[in-house]
């Protein structure tokens, strides 16, 4: 399948694995941010194919894992309203909060719904009028211009019935985060290629400079992220610490400036709270005063409610990069799939998943 | 008074009617210009309590199904295909010649009764195709708002030649392990209409009865192992469970695995794995390596397994845990455990 196959072309992977092994001399700690560049790593066993003075940190990239428990728990308050149509992407499902996941609300008689677009829970909107329809809008920038493009449309059409549940989030501050906590020991980041796709690279040149810290705008295949690999191993041994762009096919140096204009005329910077991680400010999107009307904590009076994670679980240091998956105790026994204690368990693009899925000893 | 199936008084309403259910006149209508009209065969003409059919085997299969697909028509097939389908399939999955089935409705109170009607044509279309007659039915309508259009369960009975024994304790070390097409493509159209998808392909279901193929193992000789036809779950869950049923491993080679392109693409846009998607004409054959040559020439020649591969082979069991194990392009083994709950569309 094109655009497929030839990022996984099993000879041309080994010859790249092997450019790693032949210009590496010491050890290097490079962490992928996002979340689908993780379950790739892990999937097609691109870390073993590594020298072994290469290790992979996984990142917090994941909108389902650092998505905060209280606004699970909000979301399952609205939705268990009975005049609200609660809309979310299909991965927030299952996604525990402090004591019910949203399809355990739908169960109990929520109308909960998995729209695959912010698009598609407008048109709901726009069919039931008599019903209040909320869409859970959570995700990085990648997510953020399509839900703007909806908030817009919503106001401009007089479409009174909808509403957006906020929880968004930036990446430029979570690596901040990480560089500045004195556990974390990260070399090179291997930028989230969907996300400079709509930002550009330009928020990421103060940061290398800063931290001097190697970032490669990087994409998902296994290709892409062996070739972002050697081009971090590159800066690395070179005594480098450049903003560089891997995923040139889809990259543009500025990003898509109509996406940064409209997310930019919809949401506004906030403090944000991540799940596993905490406060962490100027991490996240709000709506702008001109879109408060669209703001479903306001309209639903939702309030400032707080809730703790099992201290058993061991998300967090996960999420900052300070543990593998393994090495929680409760990962595959206390905590699976069906009983997951934290998001990361649960997530397509959450760590811990994809070490359930594709790594558990299976010889 | 025999009412003859070709008689063919107007239907008096073009929706379902909870009268339709309701034992009396537009029920006989229904029952006469709709089902029997489709399904005619002398036993169901008896139009007695209970089908009386002659027994043609010392050993009897049977199985039942219910049916609740949403949408209702889907590319490649509708609710009441799937209803023939399913039930002829699991039949064959124990070696057996279907031979009979029931069929039950459950009808909404304002269904289309043209809907039904090629929901019950699609059925007797499918009938034929797999050599099986309806012999008995029943019929209930619900309040409207209290069903999904139409709900089919459907059982089945079926004849076991002597000396057929094909069930996962068969299954030994050494077998090999052979798939009947390639997978994921009724779970990806089925999906593509229920989230209006526009997937840009005319990808169909690869909803198909499986009698052909096995009748023609069966009468070759081949001996088969086990048979499992792939349905929610996908080949990775039937893997699963026939290895937990079996006590055995299974080892496939994941390149192995035909994977039409669109079912590609629209996995990976949605995040979704096609080892582990829904299938209703698809089938694994374990059989002695030996017989695995032989077997792959007779499913290629019947035109529903014309796709057939060998994917793998069945090990000792040796694992703690994942039992069946995928190797990828890139040399790793990962497991193909059992999945909690459906697969759920990613965000990004």
């Amino acid at each position: 399948m094109k655009l497929v196959d030839e990022f996984r072309d099993p000879a041309l992977a080994q010859r790249c694995a092997e450019s790693i092994a032949r210009v590496v001399t010491r050890p290097w700690r490079i962490m992928e941010v996002c979340g689908g560049q993780t379950h790739s790593i892990v999937r097609f066993g691109i870390d073993q194919l590594l020298p072994s003075q290469v290790s992979l940190i996984h990142g917090p990239g994941c909108p389902v894992c650092v998505t905060p428990l209280e606004m699970i728990d909000r979301a399952i308050a609205v939705a268990e309203r009975p005049s609200v149509i609660l809309c979310s992407f299909g991965d927030m499902l299952r996604v525990p909060g402090s004591r019910s996941d949203l399809l355990g609300a739908k169960s109990r008689g929520a109308d909960v719904r998995v729209v695959y677009s912010p698009l598609d829970a407008l048109a709901v909107a726009r069919t039931t009028p008599d019903r209040q329809v909320v869409f859970f809008a959570v995700g990085f920038e990648t997510t953020a211009p399509a839900i703007a493009m909806v908030a817009h449309l919503a106001l401009s059409e007089g479409v009174r019935n909808f509403s957006l549940l906020v929880s968004h989030v930036l990446v430029p501050p979570a690596l901040l985060a990480i560089l500045s906590d004195p556990e974390g020991k990260v070399d090179a980041f291997i930028a989230a290629g969907h996300v400079c796709t709509v930002m550009g690279l330009d928020e990421y040149r103060p940061i290398a400079e800063r931290y001097k810290v190697p970032i490669v705008a990087t994409g998902f295949e296994p290709l892409d992220l062996l070739q972002g690999i050697l081009m971090c191993v590159e800066q690395l041994e070179g005594g480098r610490h450049e903003v560089e762009n891997q995923y040139a096919r889809s990259v543009a140096e500025h990003g898509n400036p109509e996406a940064r204009r409209m997310v930019e005329s919809v949401f506004e910077v906030v403090p944000r709270k991540w799940r596993g991680i905490g406060e962490i400010p100027e991490s996240g999107l709000g709506l702008r005063a001109a879109y408060r009307s669209l703001d479903a904590e306001h309209r639903f009076e939702l309030g400032d409610t707080r809730a703790e994670e099992p201290a058993e679980c061991h998300s967090g240091r996960v999420l900052r990069g300070l543990e593998k998956p393994a090495d929680c105790p409760a990962f595959g026994t206390r905590c699976t799939p069906e009983h997951p204690l934290g998001a990361t368990m649960v997530s397509s693009e959450g760590a811990c998943a994809a070490y359930f899925t594709y790594r558990r000893p299976v010889a | 008074m025999t009412l003859s199936p070709s008689c063919s008084l107007p239907l008096r309403h073009d929706t379902v009617q909870l009268a339709h259910g309701g034992g009396g006149r537009l029920m006989r209508e229904l029952i006469e210009q709709v089902f029997a009209a489709a399904f005619d065969n002398p036993v169901l003409a008896a139009r007695h309590d209970s089908a009386v059919v002659p027994v043609e085997a010392a050993r009897l299969a049977m199985t039942t199904d219910s049916y609740v697909v949403d949408p209702l028509f889907f590319p490649g097939g509708d609710i009441g295909k799937l209803a023939v389908v399913g039930t002829v399939n699991d039949l064959c999955m124990a070696g057996a010649e279907p031979a009979y089935l029931t069929a039950g409705f459950v009808l909404e109170e304002g269904l289309p009764i043209d809907h039904l009607v090629r929901i019950v044509r699609s059925m007797a279309d499918a009938c034929s195709e797999s050599g099986v007659t309806i012999v008995t039915g029943d019929t209930k309508v619900v309040d409207r708002g209290r069903g999904h259009g139409v709900y089919v369960n459907t059982a089945g009975v079926g004849w076991l030649r002597d000396g057929i024994d094909v069930r996962p304790s068969r299954i030994r070390p050494g077998d090999a392990v052979l798939l009947s097409g390639d997978v994921g493509r009724h779970g990806v159209a089925v999906m593509s209409v229920r989230a209006g998808l526009e997937l840009g392909t005319d990808l169909e279901s690869d909803c198909a009865p499986l009698a052909g193929p096995v009748r023609a193992l069966i009468e070759a000789g081949v001996d088969l192992h086990c048979l499992r036809d792939l349905t929610r779950g996908g080949l990775a869950s039937a893997l699963a469970e026939l290895c937990l049923d079996a006590g055995v491993d299974v080892e496939i080679d994941e390149a192995s695995v035909p994977v039409h392109d669109a079912v590609r693409g629209a996995a990976e846009l949605l995040g979704l794995d096609p080892l582990y998607i829904a299938n209703e004409g698809r089938m694994v054959v374990i059989v002695p390596r030996d017989d695995a040559d032989r077997a792959l020439q007779l499913l290629r020649g019947c035109p529903v397994s014309s796709g057939s591969v060998a994917i793998g082979c069945v090990s000792e069991k040796r694992r703690a845990f994942g039992l069946v194990s995928a190797r990828g392009a890139f040399g790793g083994l990962r497991p193909l455990a059992l999945q909690s709950g459906e697969q759920l569309p990613r965000i990004c």
